[in-house]
């Protein structure tokens, strides 16, 4: 098919042309997704190392449960955000549908489980390691998330880079509380699927090897920042 | 350590914080500075290019920016009836008069019409081609029990589609009758991935770019007529809404200025909205 050698010279195109329209679609890609990340992982970290330290009745319960919203459907997400936000909603009066900021929610929703619940299993691993002279230390639980999350930090940044995968690539739960808006809440995704509608497919998937490199680019910050820790470390 | 600990959570604190500000700044930013509306309309509307064409010159004359989500005429009104949309352009007539007397919306008029077309695969293996009546062409295809793509989606091309068999006395259904439950779009490209045949309204197929062994097959028949309806939404039910500025949007549609940015959009040479609001 002749899209699928267009579509590389397409990306070529839309990336050495700067296209403005492209820029602005790729700034609002990347500032949903990372502002969705960095909330999901100031809230998702602490709560997966409070899940590995304390017990509880019915924590086998949570965790199932945290475990089972990885596999969230971002369509579900964006359905149960739309309705919430929508003005016949209990959140309707603060007016946020078809916002950039209804997309961060709906993708918090999807990224938190997924953070917390793999912290909590990198931390409770560690914790089992150091608990004996976590406690001869005389540290309290609380005292000892913070100690743990640090001592996790390199599984975690490939916690939270699993969390920016998952939002970045979703597009069910934009499409339905952006509404795509063009110059407003159109993103990387959303913009993917419109062309794809139109029967652009090269356009559609130049879109798409656009997207792969961001994500890429990323993520090889993210490796850089890890090696350069590791090799400090020794 | 823990000093390290702490300085390097706060750091994540900021950061984390100062981006969910900042992104909330920036979404906000038209909301303060800019007039807009929030328009629900379908997705033939938007996929054609209509909409990029008609509007940068309404905002140019009135200052207000009209954000389209497109959606299926279903989901439109939907998203009207719960007070998410200020106003609403569609192309479902009786769905529409359905909505002023459920008392959703106040006011409804004719803008524009297009028509519907039947696509289908070169070879033409139901032979539609030569049908006298669009009632017609449906009950060849079904008697050839040739693949049909349908939308299945309750988009207003969906609604049309559907009273066009029972029209032809057909009920659709069984293995050559394949309701995708997708838009406009996606649907065409399903059909030209299975060789089916598919209803569009003319607009999309015109604009649409992957058309791989379709071709149009049937045009004319007056029944398959498309006709596009403005709505403004009822302030009683719904006093939060811009009801002035969406009011404003309404009448440049139906004046004289707004018919002729609609009757002088074309692709590829070919006009695909006719201006008729009386």
């Amino acid at each position: 098919m002749a899209s699928d050698a267009g579509a590389f010279a397409t990306a070529l195109d839309l990336i050495l042309g700067l296209d403005p329209d492209l820029l602005g679609i790729v700034a609002l890609s990347l500032r949903v997704s990372l502002t969705a990340v960095a909330i999901a992982t100031l809230v998702g970290l602490p709560l997966g190392a409070a899940l590995a330290l304390w017990r509880f009745p019915g924590h086998g319960a949570v965790v199932v449960a945290l475990n089972a919203l990885m596999g969230l459907p971002p369509v579900v997400a964006g359905l149960c955000v739309y309705l919430l936000l929508s003005r016949a909603g209990p959140l309707g009066e603060l007016g946020l549908l078809f916002t950039p900021t209804a997309m961060v929610v709906a993708q918090v929703v999807l990224v938190l489980p997924i953070i917390a619940a793999l912290a909590r299993q990198q931390v409770e691993e560690l914790h089992h390691e150091y608990r004996e002279q976590l406690t001869s230390l005389g540290l309290s639980r609380l005292r000892m998330i913070p100690t743990l999350l640090w001592d996790a930090r390199l599984g975690l940044v490939t916690v939270v880079l699993a969390g920016f995968g998952r939002a970045s690539a979703e597009v069910g739960a934009v499409m339905i509380v952006g509404g795509n808006i063009d110059g407003v809440t159109r993103v990387m995704t959303t913009a993917i699927v419109l062309e794809t509608s139109k029967g652009d497919l090269p356009l559609a998937l130049g879109l798409g090897i656009v997207l792969l490199g961001l994500v890429a680019l990323v993520n090889a910050g993210a490796y850089l920042v890890g090696e350069t820790s590791r090799r400090r470390l020794g | 350590m823990h000093h390290k600990t702490r300085i390097a959570l706060t750091a994540i604190g900021i950061l984390g914080l100062s981006m969910a500000a900042q992104a909330h700044a920036q979404g906000s930013e038209s909301e303060d500075g800019e007039k807009y509306i929030t328009l629900a309309s379908t997705t033939s509307t938007e996929n054609s290019g209509l909409f990029d064409a008609i509007i940068p010159q309404f905002t140019d004359k009135t200052g207000i920016e009209v954000r389209v989500v497109a959606v299926g005429t279903g989901q439109a009104f939907e998203i009207a009836r719960r007070g998410d949309a200020d106003s609403l352009l569609v192309h479902d007539t009786a769905g529409e008069e359905r909505f002023v007397e459920e008392g959703y919306g106040t006011e409804r008029a004719n803008v524009m019409y297009n028509d519907f077309v039947i696509i289908g695969p070169g070879g033409d293996p139901a032979g539609i081609a030569d049908a006298e009546t669009v009632a017609e062409a449906l009950q060849l295809i079904a008697e050839a029990e040739a693949p049909f793509a349908s939308r299945g989606d309750d988009s207003g091309t969906n609604r049309a589609e559907l009273r066009l068999w029972e029209a032809a006395g057909v009920e659709p259904g069984g293995e050559w009758y394949r309701e995708l439950g997708s838009g406009m779009g996606p649907t065409l490209n399903t059909a030209a991935g299975m060789d089916a045949y598919v209803m569009s309204d003319r607009a999309t197929w015109v604009a649409f770019e992957n058309p791989q062994n379709l071709e149009l097959l049937f045009e004319g028949d007056e029944a398959l007529f498309n006709q596009y309806g403005s709505l403004l939404i009822s302030e009683e039910r719904h006093p939060h809404l811009k009801h002035d500025l969406a009011e404003q949007w309404h009448q440049w549609l139906l004046s004289a200025e707004g018919q002729q940015a609609i009757g002088d959009f074309t692709v590829n040479g070919q006009q695909l909205f006719f201006p008729n609001a009386e």
